[in-house]
Protein backbone atom coordinates (compact mmCIF):
# COMPACT_ATOMS: atom_id res chain seq x y z
CA UNK A 1 0.00 0.00 0.00
CA UNK A 2 2.55 2.49 1.07
CA UNK A 3 4.53 1.20 -2.63
CA UNK A 4 1.41 2.40 -4.04
CA UNK A 5 2.04 5.90 -2.63
CA UNK A 6 5.75 6.49 -2.95
CA UNK A 7 6.18 4.39 -6.28
CA UNK A 8 5.39 7.62 -9.02
CA UNK A 9 7.88 9.87 -6.16
CA UNK A 10 10.59 8.26 -8.24
CA UNK A 11 9.60 10.63 -11.05
CA UNK A 12 10.44 14.12 -11.11
CA UNK A 13 7.72 15.51 -12.86
CA UNK A 14 5.38 13.61 -10.48
CA UNK A 15 6.94 15.42 -7.38
CA UNK A 16 6.53 18.71 -9.34
CA UNK A 17 3.16 17.46 -10.14
CA UNK A 18 2.32 16.82 -6.28
CA UNK A 19 4.33 19.89 -4.70
CA UNK A 20 2.18 22.55 -6.98
CA UNK A 21 -1.00 20.10 -6.17
CA UNK A 22 -0.67 20.88 -2.51
CA UNK A 23 0.23 25.08 -2.77
CA UNK A 24 -2.90 25.00 -5.15
CA UNK A 25 -4.94 22.96 -2.72
CA UNK A 26 -4.37 25.55 0.22
CA UNK A 27 -4.66 28.77 -1.78
CA UNK A 28 -8.07 28.18 -3.76
CA UNK A 29 -10.29 27.03 -0.34
CA UNK A 30 -9.32 29.81 1.21
CA UNK A 31 -10.22 32.05 -1.98
CA UNK A 32 -12.65 30.60 -3.05
CA UNK A 33 -14.55 30.86 0.92
CA UNK A 34 -14.80 34.75 0.05
CA UNK A 35 -16.54 33.88 -3.55
CA UNK A 36 -19.18 31.39 -1.93
CA UNK A 37 -19.92 33.33 1.60
CA UNK A 38 -20.27 36.90 -1.32
CA UNK A 39 -22.24 34.16 -3.71
CA UNK A 40 -20.03 35.47 -6.22
CA UNK A 41 -18.77 31.87 -7.17
CA UNK A 42 -19.09 32.51 -10.67
CA UNK A 43 -16.70 35.56 -10.79
CA UNK A 44 -13.93 32.54 -10.14
CA UNK A 45 -14.95 31.55 -13.72
CA UNK A 46 -15.52 34.83 -15.01
CA UNK A 47 -11.68 35.74 -14.42
CA UNK A 48 -10.75 32.84 -15.07
CA UNK A 49 -11.89 33.34 -19.20
CA UNK A 50 -10.74 37.06 -18.73
CA UNK A 51 -7.28 36.72 -18.61
CA UNK A 52 -7.11 34.70 -22.08
CA UNK A 53 -6.00 37.69 -24.01
CA UNK A 54 -3.42 39.18 -22.12
CA UNK A 55 -1.64 35.57 -21.59
CA UNK A 56 -1.47 36.01 -25.64
CA UNK A 57 -0.33 39.65 -25.41
CA UNK A 58 2.07 38.36 -23.08
CA UNK A 59 3.32 35.77 -25.60
CA UNK A 60 3.91 37.61 -28.55
CA UNK A 61 5.30 40.36 -26.56
CA UNK A 62 7.72 37.73 -24.84
CA UNK A 63 6.63 39.00 -21.79
CA UNK A 64 6.38 36.68 -18.60
CA UNK A 65 2.59 35.55 -18.95
CA UNK A 66 1.43 36.82 -14.87
CA UNK A 67 1.61 40.24 -15.83
CA UNK A 68 -0.29 39.99 -19.18
CA UNK A 69 -3.08 37.84 -17.84
CA UNK A 70 -3.48 39.90 -14.63
CA UNK A 71 -3.78 43.14 -16.22
CA UNK A 72 -6.32 41.12 -18.65
CA UNK A 73 -8.45 39.50 -15.32
CA UNK A 74 -8.29 43.22 -13.73
CA UNK A 75 -9.37 44.48 -16.92
CA UNK A 76 -12.20 42.05 -17.04
CA UNK A 77 -13.16 43.19 -13.44
CA UNK A 78 -13.12 46.75 -13.42
CA UNK A 79 -15.42 46.77 -17.03
CA UNK A 80 -17.99 44.64 -15.32
CA UNK A 81 -18.70 46.83 -12.69
CA UNK A 82 -18.30 50.17 -14.68
CA UNK A 83 -21.12 48.22 -17.28
CA UNK A 84 -22.89 47.97 -13.36
CA UNK A 85 -22.84 51.49 -12.35
CA UNK A 86 -23.42 53.16 -15.13
CA UNK A 87 -26.15 51.09 -16.61
CA UNK A 88 -29.45 49.29 -15.17
CA UNK A 89 -27.76 46.20 -15.99
CA UNK A 90 -27.61 43.41 -13.38
CA UNK A 91 -24.02 41.37 -12.51
CA UNK A 92 -24.91 38.24 -13.57
CA UNK A 93 -25.66 39.68 -17.21
CA UNK A 94 -22.62 42.02 -17.23
CA UNK A 95 -20.35 39.21 -16.25
CA UNK A 96 -21.69 36.67 -18.79
CA UNK A 97 -21.14 39.31 -21.92
CA UNK A 98 -17.51 40.22 -20.46
CA UNK A 99 -16.04 37.22 -19.97
CA UNK A 100 -17.39 35.50 -23.02
CA UNK A 101 -16.25 38.70 -25.10
CA UNK A 102 -12.64 38.58 -23.40
CA UNK A 103 -12.68 35.20 -24.02
CA UNK A 104 -13.53 35.42 -28.06
CA UNK A 105 -10.72 38.78 -27.60
CA UNK A 106 -8.40 36.25 -26.60
CA UNK A 107 -8.72 33.60 -29.57
CA UNK A 108 -8.77 35.96 -32.22
CA UNK A 109 -5.24 37.52 -30.82
CA UNK A 110 -4.03 33.94 -30.58
CA UNK A 111 -4.61 33.17 -33.89
CA UNK A 112 -3.59 37.00 -35.10
CA UNK A 113 -0.36 37.05 -33.52
CA UNK A 114 0.59 33.81 -34.73
CA UNK A 115 1.89 32.61 -31.46
CA UNK A 116 2.56 28.96 -30.13
CA UNK A 117 0.23 29.69 -27.04
CA UNK A 118 -1.26 26.01 -26.16
CA UNK A 119 -4.64 26.50 -25.86
CA UNK A 120 -5.50 23.08 -24.72
CA UNK A 121 -3.17 23.36 -21.95
CA UNK A 122 -4.43 26.76 -21.14
CA UNK A 123 -7.87 25.47 -21.36
CA UNK A 124 -7.62 22.02 -19.27
CA UNK A 125 -4.29 22.60 -17.50
CA UNK A 126 -0.99 20.49 -17.88
CA UNK A 127 0.13 19.31 -14.58
CA UNK A 128 3.18 17.28 -16.01
CA UNK A 129 4.84 19.55 -17.31
CA UNK A 130 5.05 21.93 -13.94
CA UNK A 131 8.94 23.25 -13.19
CA UNK A 132 10.55 24.01 -10.39
CA UNK A 133 10.38 27.49 -11.59
CA UNK A 134 6.65 27.40 -12.07
CA UNK A 135 6.72 26.05 -8.09
CA UNK A 136 8.33 28.76 -7.14
CA UNK A 137 6.19 31.36 -8.89
CA UNK A 138 2.74 30.19 -7.36
CA UNK A 139 4.53 29.62 -3.95
CA UNK A 140 5.04 33.21 -3.88
CA UNK A 141 1.60 33.95 -5.05
CA UNK A 142 -0.11 31.90 -2.04
CA UNK A 143 2.45 33.02 0.14
CA UNK A 144 1.24 36.78 -0.48
CA UNK A 145 -2.02 36.06 -0.52
CA UNK A 146 -2.54 34.38 2.33
CA UNK A 147 -0.12 36.30 4.38
CA UNK A 148 -2.72 39.20 3.04
CA UNK A 149 -5.75 37.32 3.69
CA UNK A 150 -4.73 36.86 7.53
CA UNK A 151 -3.71 40.89 7.77
CA UNK A 152 -6.95 42.16 6.63
CA UNK A 153 -8.83 39.19 8.38
CA UNK A 154 -11.26 41.18 10.47
CA UNK A 155 -11.94 43.56 7.43
CA UNK A 156 -12.67 40.85 4.83
CA UNK A 157 -14.69 39.75 6.92
CA UNK A 158 -16.49 42.62 7.55
CA UNK A 159 -16.90 43.73 3.84
CA UNK A 160 -17.76 40.25 2.98
CA UNK A 161 -20.49 39.81 6.00
CA UNK A 162 -21.98 43.47 5.23
CA UNK A 163 -20.86 45.13 2.84
CA UNK A 164 -22.85 48.60 3.24
CA UNK A 165 -21.76 47.86 7.18
CA UNK A 166 -18.76 48.24 6.65
CA UNK A 167 -18.58 50.87 4.11
CA UNK A 168 -21.41 53.19 6.98
CA UNK A 169 -17.98 52.61 9.67
CA UNK A 170 -15.62 54.10 6.80
CA UNK A 171 -13.39 50.79 6.00
CA UNK A 172 -12.31 51.52 2.24
CA UNK A 173 -14.54 48.94 0.75
CA UNK A 174 -13.76 49.66 -2.87
CA UNK A 175 -9.81 49.34 -2.18
CA UNK A 176 -10.58 45.80 -0.46
CA UNK A 177 -13.16 44.99 -3.52
CA UNK A 178 -10.15 45.71 -5.64
CA UNK A 179 -7.42 43.69 -3.26
CA UNK A 180 -9.98 40.83 -3.85
CA UNK A 181 -10.32 40.98 -7.07
CA UNK A 182 -6.41 41.06 -7.40
CA UNK A 183 -6.36 37.67 -5.26
CA UNK A 184 -8.70 36.21 -7.34
CA UNK A 185 -7.15 36.54 -10.41
CA UNK A 186 -3.90 35.80 -8.86
CA UNK A 187 -4.86 32.84 -7.83
CA UNK A 188 -6.52 31.93 -11.19
CA UNK A 189 -2.71 32.23 -12.77
CA UNK A 190 -1.16 30.23 -9.90
CA UNK A 191 -3.70 27.57 -10.56
CA UNK A 192 -3.62 27.37 -14.27
CA UNK A 193 -1.26 24.82 -15.00
CA UNK A 194 -2.81 22.28 -12.43
CA UNK A 195 -6.55 22.44 -13.85
CA UNK A 196 -6.58 25.23 -16.55
CA UNK A 197 -8.89 28.03 -16.67
CA UNK A 198 -12.41 25.27 -17.34
CA UNK A 199 -11.75 23.49 -13.91
CA UNK A 200 -9.84 26.34 -11.19
CA UNK A 201 -13.84 27.22 -10.79
CA UNK A 202 -14.08 23.97 -9.30
CA UNK A 203 -11.21 24.20 -7.12
CA UNK A 204 -12.03 27.32 -6.35
CA UNK A 205 -15.16 26.58 -4.72
CA UNK A 206 -15.37 22.66 -4.23
CA UNK A 207 -13.45 22.25 -1.13
CA UNK A 208 -15.06 25.41 0.37
CA UNK A 209 -18.69 24.69 -0.32
CA UNK A 210 -17.58 20.77 1.42
CA UNK A 211 -16.69 22.51 4.53
CA UNK A 212 -19.37 25.03 4.28
CA UNK A 213 -21.56 22.30 4.84
CA UNK A 214 -19.51 21.53 8.09
CA UNK A 215 -18.17 24.44 9.67
CA UNK A 216 -20.15 27.50 11.79
CA UNK A 217 -17.10 30.38 10.90
CA UNK A 218 -15.41 31.79 8.17
CA UNK A 219 -11.74 30.95 9.16
CA UNK A 220 -13.00 27.17 9.76
CA UNK A 221 -14.06 27.17 6.82
CA UNK A 222 -10.96 28.11 5.00
CA UNK A 223 -9.11 25.51 7.08
CA UNK A 224 -11.10 23.05 6.61
CA UNK A 225 -11.60 23.67 3.18
CA UNK A 226 -7.67 23.65 2.53
CA UNK A 227 -7.22 20.15 4.35
CA UNK A 228 -9.74 18.80 1.28
CA UNK A 229 -8.12 21.08 -1.33
CA UNK A 230 -5.00 19.12 -0.47
CA UNK A 231 -6.74 15.49 -0.28
CA UNK A 232 -8.42 16.53 -3.62
CA UNK A 233 -5.01 17.26 -5.52
CA UNK A 234 -3.42 14.75 -4.00
CA UNK A 235 -5.81 12.01 -4.77
CA UNK A 236 -5.65 13.29 -8.29
CA UNK A 237 -2.84 13.16 -8.96
CA UNK A 238 -2.55 9.97 -8.19
CA UNK A 239 -5.56 8.54 -9.92
CA UNK A 240 -4.65 10.07 -12.49
CA UNK A 241 -1.00 8.03 -12.61
CA UNK A 242 -2.45 4.71 -12.12
CA UNK A 243 -5.06 5.18 -14.10
CA UNK A 244 -3.75 7.08 -16.86
CA UNK A 245 -6.19 9.82 -16.63
CA UNK A 246 -6.19 13.64 -17.16
CA UNK A 247 -5.20 14.92 -14.02
CA UNK A 248 -7.18 18.02 -13.81
CA UNK A 249 -10.84 16.05 -14.36
CA UNK A 250 -9.66 14.01 -11.65
CA UNK A 251 -8.80 16.22 -9.06
CA UNK A 252 -12.19 18.03 -9.46
CA UNK A 253 -14.11 14.77 -9.44
CA UNK A 254 -12.56 13.88 -6.36
CA UNK A 255 -13.29 17.17 -4.80
CA UNK A 256 -17.23 16.96 -6.02
CA UNK A 257 -17.31 13.59 -4.25
CA UNK A 258 -16.25 15.18 -1.02
CA UNK A 259 -18.67 17.73 -1.40
CA UNK A 260 -21.73 15.20 -2.33
CA UNK A 261 -20.75 13.07 0.70
CA UNK A 262 -20.73 16.17 2.98
CA UNK A 263 -24.35 17.04 1.51
CA UNK A 264 -25.25 13.46 2.67
CA UNK A 265 -23.68 12.99 5.71
CA UNK A 266 -22.48 16.52 7.24
CA UNK A 267 -23.63 15.96 11.36
CA UNK A 268 -25.26 19.42 11.09
CA UNK A 269 -26.30 20.42 7.55
CA UNK A 270 -26.36 16.32 5.82
CA UNK A 271 -29.57 15.21 3.95
CA UNK A 272 -29.62 11.79 5.47
CA UNK A 273 -28.30 12.95 9.20
CA UNK A 274 -29.28 16.08 10.07
CA UNK A 275 -31.63 16.23 13.45
CA UNK A 276 -35.12 16.22 11.64
CA UNK A 277 -36.77 18.58 14.01
CA UNK A 278 -33.82 21.58 13.47
CA UNK A 279 -33.22 23.42 10.40
CA UNK A 280 -33.05 27.31 9.95
CA UNK A 281 -35.29 29.27 10.78
CA UNK A 282 -36.61 30.26 7.53
CA UNK B 1 -25.68 68.56 17.05
CA UNK B 2 -26.62 66.92 13.73
CA UNK B 3 -27.22 69.52 10.97
CA UNK B 4 -28.89 68.38 7.34
CA UNK B 5 -28.80 71.05 5.02
CA UNK B 6 -30.78 70.50 1.80
CA UNK B 7 -30.14 66.35 1.66
CA UNK B 8 -30.95 65.83 -2.07
CA UNK B 9 -30.30 62.09 -3.66
CA UNK B 10 -30.94 61.18 -7.48
CA UNK B 11 -30.14 57.73 -8.31
CA UNK B 12 -29.76 57.46 -12.45
CA UNK B 13 -32.10 60.10 -12.83
CA UNK B 14 -35.10 58.84 -10.12
CA UNK B 15 -35.50 61.62 -7.52
CA UNK B 16 -35.01 59.77 -4.79
CA UNK B 17 -34.91 62.51 -1.99
CA UNK B 18 -35.59 66.55 -2.67
CA UNK B 19 -33.71 69.03 -0.58
CA UNK B 20 -33.98 67.29 2.89
CA UNK B 21 -33.32 70.25 6.39
CA UNK B 22 -33.27 69.19 9.85
CA UNK B 23 -31.60 69.27 12.95
CA UNK B 24 -31.02 66.86 15.79
CA UNK B 25 -30.05 67.75 18.83
CA UNK B 26 -28.37 64.54 21.29
CA UNK B 27 -30.77 62.89 23.48
CA UNK B 28 -33.23 63.15 20.83
CA UNK B 29 -34.96 59.75 19.68
CA UNK B 30 -36.36 60.76 16.11
CA UNK B 31 -38.75 58.86 14.34
CA UNK B 32 -38.17 58.87 10.23
CA UNK B 33 -41.85 57.74 8.66
CA UNK B 34 -43.28 57.49 5.18
CA UNK B 35 -44.86 55.29 2.43
CA UNK B 36 -43.19 52.75 0.79
CA UNK B 37 -40.35 54.22 -1.49
CA UNK B 38 -40.48 57.80 0.40
CA UNK B 39 -36.85 57.58 0.86
CA UNK B 40 -36.52 57.21 4.62
CA UNK B 41 -33.27 53.91 3.93
CA UNK B 42 -32.14 56.16 1.19
CA UNK B 43 -31.68 59.69 3.54
CA UNK B 44 -30.38 56.99 6.48
CA UNK B 45 -27.27 55.88 3.83
CA UNK B 46 -27.37 59.81 1.94
CA UNK B 47 -26.36 60.99 5.95
CA UNK B 48 -22.99 58.32 5.53
CA UNK B 49 -22.67 59.37 1.90
CA UNK B 50 -23.75 55.25 0.95
CA UNK B 51 -25.65 56.57 -1.96
CA UNK B 52 -24.41 59.20 -4.31
CA UNK B 53 -25.58 62.82 -3.14
CA UNK B 54 -26.31 65.19 -5.35
CA UNK B 55 -26.95 68.10 -2.99
CA UNK B 56 -26.76 69.51 0.35
CA UNK B 57 -24.42 68.75 3.39
CA UNK B 58 -24.47 66.66 6.59
CA UNK B 59 -22.79 68.21 9.76
CA UNK B 60 -21.87 66.58 13.31
CA UNK B 61 -20.52 69.13 15.72
CA UNK B 62 -19.35 71.29 12.86
CA UNK B 63 -17.36 68.87 10.95
CA UNK B 64 -19.22 67.15 7.62
CA UNK B 65 -20.34 63.78 8.85
CA UNK B 66 -18.30 61.70 6.50
CA UNK B 67 -15.39 62.42 8.31
CA UNK B 68 -16.11 60.98 11.35
CA UNK B 69 -17.88 57.76 10.55
CA UNK B 70 -16.67 55.76 13.35
CA UNK B 71 -19.06 57.94 15.47
CA UNK B 72 -22.23 56.60 13.77
CA UNK B 73 -23.35 52.98 14.12
CA UNK B 74 -25.81 52.31 11.12
CA UNK B 75 -28.16 49.30 11.40
CA UNK B 76 -29.28 47.78 8.25
CA UNK B 77 -32.43 46.16 7.11
CA UNK B 78 -32.78 42.65 7.80
CA UNK B 79 -32.65 41.44 4.44
CA UNK B 80 -29.72 43.28 3.62
CA UNK B 81 -28.13 40.70 5.33
CA UNK B 82 -27.03 37.39 4.09
CA UNK B 83 -28.02 34.87 6.99
CA UNK B 84 -26.71 31.88 5.92
CA UNK B 85 -22.86 33.53 6.42
CA UNK B 86 -20.72 31.33 8.76
CA UNK B 87 -20.23 33.58 11.37
CA UNK B 88 -20.85 33.46 15.28
CA UNK B 89 -23.31 35.63 17.00
CA UNK B 90 -19.97 37.13 19.06
CA UNK B 91 -18.00 37.62 16.17
CA UNK B 92 -20.75 39.48 14.36
CA UNK B 93 -20.44 41.87 17.25
CA UNK B 94 -17.12 41.86 17.37
CA UNK B 95 -16.61 43.93 13.81
CA UNK B 96 -17.96 47.01 15.69
CA UNK B 97 -14.62 47.25 16.86
CA UNK B 98 -12.99 47.18 13.36
CA UNK B 99 -12.32 50.32 13.24
CA UNK B 100 -11.00 51.36 16.65
CA UNK B 101 -8.80 48.49 16.49
CA UNK B 102 -6.88 49.55 13.30
CA UNK B 103 -5.02 47.58 10.82
CA UNK B 104 -3.20 44.39 11.54
CA UNK B 105 -4.59 44.54 15.24
CA UNK B 106 -6.39 41.25 16.30
CA UNK B 107 -9.38 41.76 19.56
CA UNK B 108 -7.41 41.68 22.39
CA UNK B 109 -9.51 41.54 26.35
CA UNK B 110 -10.57 44.82 26.32
CA UNK B 111 -12.49 44.68 23.28
CA UNK B 112 -13.66 40.87 23.99
CA UNK B 113 -14.75 43.03 27.37
CA UNK B 114 -16.93 45.32 25.56
CA UNK B 115 -18.87 42.51 23.05
CA UNK B 116 -19.71 40.47 26.30
CA UNK B 117 -21.63 43.57 27.78
CA UNK B 118 -23.43 44.55 24.40
CA UNK B 119 -24.52 41.18 24.23
CA UNK B 120 -25.26 41.08 27.60
CA UNK B 121 -27.41 44.27 27.39
CA UNK B 122 -29.54 42.85 24.70
CA UNK B 123 -29.61 39.03 26.03
CA UNK B 124 -27.88 37.12 23.98
CA UNK B 125 -24.78 36.22 25.62
CA UNK B 126 -25.68 32.74 26.04
CA UNK B 127 -26.01 32.64 22.48
CA UNK B 128 -22.58 34.07 21.80
CA UNK B 129 -21.42 31.07 19.90
CA UNK B 130 -24.04 30.14 17.73
CA UNK B 131 -24.00 30.73 14.25
CA UNK B 132 -26.50 33.71 13.42
CA UNK B 133 -28.48 31.50 10.72
CA UNK B 134 -29.68 29.22 13.82
CA UNK B 135 -31.76 32.65 15.12
CA UNK B 136 -34.94 34.14 15.18
CA UNK B 137 -35.88 37.23 13.27
CA UNK B 138 -35.55 38.60 16.85
CA UNK B 139 -32.75 37.53 17.97
CA UNK B 140 -30.97 38.68 14.68
CA UNK B 141 -32.10 42.02 15.24
CA UNK B 142 -30.76 42.10 18.75
CA UNK B 143 -27.09 40.59 18.04
CA UNK B 144 -26.79 43.91 15.44
CA UNK B 145 -28.51 46.00 17.85
CA UNK B 146 -25.49 44.59 20.27
CA UNK B 147 -23.22 45.79 17.41
CA UNK B 148 -24.39 49.01 17.53
CA UNK B 149 -23.32 49.26 21.21
CA UNK B 150 -20.25 47.75 21.02
CA UNK B 151 -19.23 50.69 18.93
CA UNK B 152 -19.64 53.17 21.57
CA UNK B 153 -21.34 55.60 18.68
CA UNK B 154 -22.48 59.22 18.86
CA UNK B 155 -25.16 58.81 16.14
CA UNK B 156 -27.50 56.14 15.91
CA UNK B 157 -29.15 54.88 12.44
CA UNK B 158 -31.46 52.00 12.45
CA UNK B 159 -33.02 51.40 9.07
CA UNK B 160 -36.48 48.98 9.89
CA UNK B 161 -35.51 47.66 12.93
CA UNK B 162 -39.03 46.00 13.93
CA UNK B 163 -39.77 44.50 10.79
CA UNK B 164 -40.15 40.80 11.14
CA UNK B 165 -38.95 41.39 15.62
CA UNK B 166 -40.80 39.17 18.47
CA UNK B 167 -42.52 41.54 21.31
CA UNK B 168 -39.54 40.84 23.42
CA UNK B 169 -37.07 41.89 21.55
CA UNK B 170 -39.75 45.08 20.29
CA UNK B 171 -39.48 45.71 24.42
CA UNK B 172 -35.63 45.23 24.27
CA UNK B 173 -34.79 47.72 21.41
CA UNK B 174 -37.06 50.85 23.13
CA UNK B 175 -35.53 50.08 26.69
CA UNK B 176 -32.10 50.60 24.75
CA UNK B 177 -33.45 53.36 22.69
CA UNK B 178 -34.44 55.00 25.83
CA UNK B 179 -30.96 54.42 27.85
CA UNK B 180 -29.35 55.84 24.84
CA UNK B 181 -31.36 58.98 24.68
CA UNK B 182 -31.00 59.83 28.26
CA UNK B 183 -27.02 59.14 27.73
CA UNK B 184 -27.27 62.30 25.01
CA UNK B 185 -26.88 59.92 21.82
CA UNK B 186 -28.97 60.73 18.64
CA UNK B 187 -30.94 58.06 17.38
CA UNK B 188 -32.95 58.63 13.75
CA UNK B 189 -35.46 54.95 13.44
CA UNK B 190 -36.76 54.45 10.05
CA UNK B 191 -40.18 52.46 10.31
CA UNK B 192 -43.16 52.38 8.29
CA UNK B 193 -45.41 51.14 10.88
CA UNK B 194 -45.13 52.40 14.57
CA UNK B 195 -48.30 51.22 15.99
CA UNK B 196 -48.78 52.16 19.78
CA UNK B 197 -45.13 53.42 19.68
CA UNK B 198 -45.42 56.75 18.77
CA UNK B 199 -45.52 57.96 22.10
CA UNK B 200 -41.63 56.78 22.76
CA UNK B 201 -40.65 59.31 20.53
CA UNK B 202 -39.32 62.85 20.82
CA UNK B 203 -39.68 63.46 17.86
CA UNK B 204 -41.02 62.48 14.27
CA UNK B 205 -40.14 63.53 10.34
CA UNK B 206 -43.17 62.67 8.10
CA UNK B 207 -41.27 61.93 4.82
CA UNK B 208 -42.00 61.51 0.90
CA UNK B 209 -38.85 62.35 -1.12
CA UNK B 210 -39.37 66.34 0.20
CA UNK B 211 -39.46 66.56 4.27
CA UNK B 212 -43.52 66.89 4.62
CA UNK B 213 -43.62 67.65 8.66
CA UNK B 214 -40.75 67.83 11.62
CA UNK B 215 -42.68 67.95 15.15
CA UNK B 216 -43.66 65.78 18.18
CA UNK B 217 -45.82 62.79 16.56
CA UNK B 218 -48.71 64.74 17.71
CA UNK B 219 -47.76 67.59 15.23
CA UNK B 220 -46.81 65.82 12.56
CA UNK B 221 -49.18 63.09 12.65
CA UNK B 222 -52.45 65.07 11.26
CA UNK B 223 -54.40 63.91 8.69
CA UNK B 224 -53.53 67.10 6.23
CA UNK B 225 -50.36 65.89 6.77
CA UNK B 226 -51.00 61.96 6.01
CA UNK B 227 -52.82 62.99 2.85
CA UNK B 228 -49.57 65.45 1.76
CA UNK B 229 -47.18 62.27 2.77
CA UNK B 230 -49.67 59.20 1.37
CA UNK B 231 -51.26 60.89 -1.43
CA UNK B 232 -55.19 60.88 -1.95
CA UNK B 233 -55.64 57.05 -2.24
CA UNK B 234 -54.60 57.24 1.26
CA UNK B 235 -57.70 57.09 3.29
CA UNK B 236 -58.93 53.65 0.88
CA UNK B 237 -55.56 51.82 0.72
CA UNK B 238 -54.26 52.25 3.94
CA UNK B 239 -55.24 49.69 6.43
CA UNK B 240 -58.26 50.51 8.81
CA UNK B 241 -56.81 48.87 11.58
CA UNK B 242 -53.16 51.42 10.79
CA UNK B 243 -55.01 54.75 10.72
CA UNK B 244 -56.31 54.10 14.21
CA UNK B 245 -52.87 53.63 15.49
CA UNK B 246 -51.26 56.21 13.82
CA UNK B 247 -53.45 58.59 15.77
CA UNK B 248 -53.79 56.90 19.33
Amino acid sequence: MLQLLTDPLHYEFIRNALAISVIIGILCPVVGSYLIVQRMALLGDVMAHCVLPGLSLSFFLGIDMMFGAFASGMLGSFLIAWIRSQSRVKVDAAMALTFSSFFALGIILITVLKNKLDLDSFLFGDILSVTGHDIIRTLIIAVIILVAVKAFYKELLFFTFDRTGAQALGLPVNLLHLAFMAAITLTIIASMQVVGVILVIALLIGPALTAYLLTTELHQMMGVGALFGIFSSLAGVYISYYNNLPSGPAIVLVSSSLFLLALFFSPSQGILTRPSSSGSPH
Amino acid sequence: MLEVHQLGVNYRGVKGLESVTFQVSPGQLVGVVGPNGAGKSTMLKALLGLVPVTSGQVHYCTCPLHQQLEKVAYVPQRSQIDWDYPITVQNVVMLARTRKLGWFRSPGRSTQERVKAALEKVGMWDLRDRRIGNLSGGQQQRVFLARALAQEAEIFLFDEPFTGVDAVTEEILFQVFDQLRRSGKILLISSHEWGHSLHQLDRMLLLNQRLIADGTPEQVMTQDNLKHAYGRAWMQSMHPDLGDNLFC
